[in-house]
């Protein structure tokens, strides 16, 4: 079914993006405003990728290339949570797979996989740019998590379920 | 709890890789503790004294760009390349627009620098992009930043929202005649993007696929502009330059190789972390300021400058110092900077397997021998770690990465190819030890 064509708010936020370059220049904007939908709705429909193609006086396919070709857009939905854990090399060395594997036990789910009540989603990623702190991971593309033993990660796991519930109660 | 709150638990706080103390003479990271990162704090360190200066006192392009020659400093991104020449490539009285484009798209396994960089002193890339905008007549600067470290593009926002506000960027900079507008754009995960021609691709909204060079960016860059792009920690170079001296810059470190450079240093150390070191630092040093090898082991082997540089076995490592002359000269290259240190229990088949794995899933797939050689090169080494491997497959492997180094459109190919040839070369035997009835050849008899 369609949905409701984009709120004023986010057309806002498009029209600051688009102001950072020549007017010539407005589908630079593409990265940042699909950025902008997927965090508001979750994940990139085609009905919002023909909108900002709109939007923005590009071709739709361009506006799908974009989506497909980088890692970070969701084409389709996923858990409230997509949880990213890094297992590139440097993460390998410290703990970065058991990582994975613990949040695979701990969720019964494997990566890739989104959980039954659509809470979680799991994703091994590669390199996200803090190798330092590993085992980290990010969570709904925005936030990294530092230094994520088995204990925080059940802490982190438990702390989300929680959060849910209070907000639905 | 909220989510935001529940997850505002798991921060880093920068205390365990930036702020340990153990830096020697920094110049970027000197002065931090993880909360002075606004403006005003950037100021009492001194902060945009060198724009100041510059400004008020008239300094010409000509001599800016001379003290960053004289200064040694070379690009921070992986190449190496010496930036006062970089600079100097730019078209002087071009009649169009010209670009300067900051690359934060640190995405290299093992660096991390730029991300404390953006986090913890994002002013200093500010003023060091405004001085190298001045001293090449740009007045439109980008700044690409990972989009996996959402975090720092949203601060390094807010940092721009404060310069403008001080009148650092905009029109008019400081009451002189000089105008420059800086924006923040962001990646979204693709590896790839981080080399300079995808990134320009990307910045124009397309799929982050590499242009040939030469043209190189400063004669067709961003919108087919002249464009110069560096790398976060270049530009964060600049500010210390201007303000004691290209000779000075040069002078902490060895010849040829300037300044102090932040290593990001992972694996099997007790403390992980990013170190700003003068070029020159011997490895022993730097190994010892991370506490050592994890655990009290021995140390095996280290990939000296980010996945995509061959690795070194330990004997050599620890003669070498850390500047871009003595590693290239022990075979590999200081590439971002980023060590990732392996102890003796590690296997050399599963490292190269994940990194194999890593170069087949980014590569951007326009060059058949780097989209298809990747592919080879990750089952072949999969297929020895599980015991699977042919007594052919060695050959097969140096085979494929000859097929792949130096006939790709970038850089990527070759840095899929060498870490390969560099675990065959000093690890073989690990290989060939997985490898079911293998025999080694008989030595050829001369
Ligand atoms: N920081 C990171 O996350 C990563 C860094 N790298 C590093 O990137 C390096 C390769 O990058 P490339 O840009 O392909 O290296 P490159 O050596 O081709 O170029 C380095 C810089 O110098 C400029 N340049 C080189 N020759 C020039 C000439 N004749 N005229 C004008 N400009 C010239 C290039 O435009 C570029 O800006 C590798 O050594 C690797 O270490 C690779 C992956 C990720
Ligand atoms: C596959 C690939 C990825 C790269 N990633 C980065 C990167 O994340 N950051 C960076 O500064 N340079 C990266 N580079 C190097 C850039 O192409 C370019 O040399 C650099 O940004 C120039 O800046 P510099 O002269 O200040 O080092 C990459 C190169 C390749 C081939
Ligand atoms: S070498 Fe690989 S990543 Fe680089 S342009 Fe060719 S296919 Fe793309
Ligand atoms: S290798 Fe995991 S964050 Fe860099």
């Amino acid at each position: 079914a369609p949905s409701a064509p984009l709120k004023p708010a986010i057309l806002e936020r498009f029209a600051r993006e688009v102001a950072k370059y020549p007017e010539a220049g407005k589908q630079s904007a593409v990265m940042a405003c699909l950025a902008i939908v997927q965090q508001d709705e979750g994940f990139i429909s085609m009905q919002r990728e023909r909108e900002i193609a709109e939007y923005l006086g590009m071709a739709p396919i361009a506006v799908h290339e974009v989506t497909t070709f980088y890692n970070m857009y969701n084409q389709h939905p996923v858990g409230k949570f997509k949880l990213n854990v890094c297992t590139n090399l440097p993460c390998q060395l410290r703990d970065g797979v058991t990582a994975l594997v613990h949040l695979e036990k701990k969720l019964g789910i494997k990566m890739g996989e989104t959980t039954a009540d659509g809470m979680f989603t799991l994703q091994q990623s590669e390199c996200l740019g803090a190798c330092a702190d590993s085992p980290v991971m990010l969570v709904n593309d925005r936030t990294m998590c530092s230094f994520m033993s088995n204990e925080k990660l059940d802490q982190l796991i438990d702390g989300l379920r929680g959060s849910a519930k209070g907000e639905a109660a | 709890m909220s989510p935001e709150q529940v997850l505002q638990q798991f921060q880093a706080t920068g205390v365990q890789t930036c702020f340990h103390g153990r830096h020697i003479e920094p110049q970027i990271y000197a002065g931090l503790d993880g909360t002075n990162w606004r403006l005003a704090d950037y100021e009492a360190r001194g902060g945009y004294k060198a724009l100041r200066k510059i400004l008020s006192e008239g300094l010409t392009p000509d001599q800016v760009i001379a003290e960053v020659k004289a200064s040694g400093l070379r690009g921070r991104g992986g190449g190496g390349f010496p930036t006062g020449l970089k600079w100097s490539f730019m078209p002087r009285q071009f009649p169009g627009q010209k670009y300067l484009v900051c690359n934060s798209d640190e995405g290299e396994p093992g660096t991390c620098k730029d991300r404390d960089i953006l986090q913890f002193n994002p002013h200093i890339v500010i003023e060091g992009m405004a001085i190298a905008a001045y001293a090449m007549g740009i007045s439109v600067g980008y700044n690409y930043i990972h989009g996996e470290i959402f975090q720092s593009y949203d601060r390094f926002e807010e940092a721009l929202e404060e310069a403008r506000a001080a009148g650092y960027l905009g029109d008019k900079i400081m009451g002189s005649t000089y105008n420059f507008q800086l924006h923040a754009a962001h990646g979204f995960g693709a590896y790839i993007c981080g080399e300079e021609t995808a990134l320009l691709e990307s910045l124009e909204g397309k799929k982050g696929q590499p242009r040939f060079k030469p043209p190189f960016p400063a004669s067709f860059g961003l919108y087919g502009k002249p464009t110069t792009i560096n790398n976060t920690e270049t530009f964060a170079a600049v500010p210390w330059i201007i303000n004691n001296g290209g000779p000075a810059y040069l002078e902490c470190g060895k010849p040829n190789n300037g300044g102090t450079k932040i290593y990001s240093v992972s694996g099997d150390v007790e403390l992980p972390g990013n170190y700003e070191v003068p070029m020159g630092t011997p490895f022993s040093k730097l190994l010892e300021l991370c506490g050592g090898v994890r655990k009290g082991r021995t140390l095996k082997a280290v990939i000296p400058g980010g996945s995509s540089s061959p690795v070194l076995p330990a004997s050599i490592m620890m003669e070498c110092t850390m500047d871009y002359d003595s590693i290239a000269k022990a075979g590999s290259m200081l590439g971002s900077g980023a060590v990732i240190v392996m102890d003796d229990s590690r296997s050399m088949v599963e490292s190269l397997r994940r990194l194999s794995y890593f170069y087949m899933h980014e590569s951007c797939g326009q060059c058949t021998p780097c989209r298809e050689g990747t592919g080879w090169l990750y089952r072949v080494v999969d297929r020895i770690h599980n015991g699977q491997g042919r007594a052919s497959d060695m050959d097969l492997l140096n085979s494929v990465a000859d097929n792949i180094q130096g006939r790709t459109i970038c850089a990527l190919g070759d840095a899929a190819a060498m870490p390969v040839r560099a675990m065959i070369k000093h690890f073989r035997h690990e290989f060939e030890a997985l490898i079911p009835g293998y025999v080694p050849k008989a030595p050829v008899q001369a």
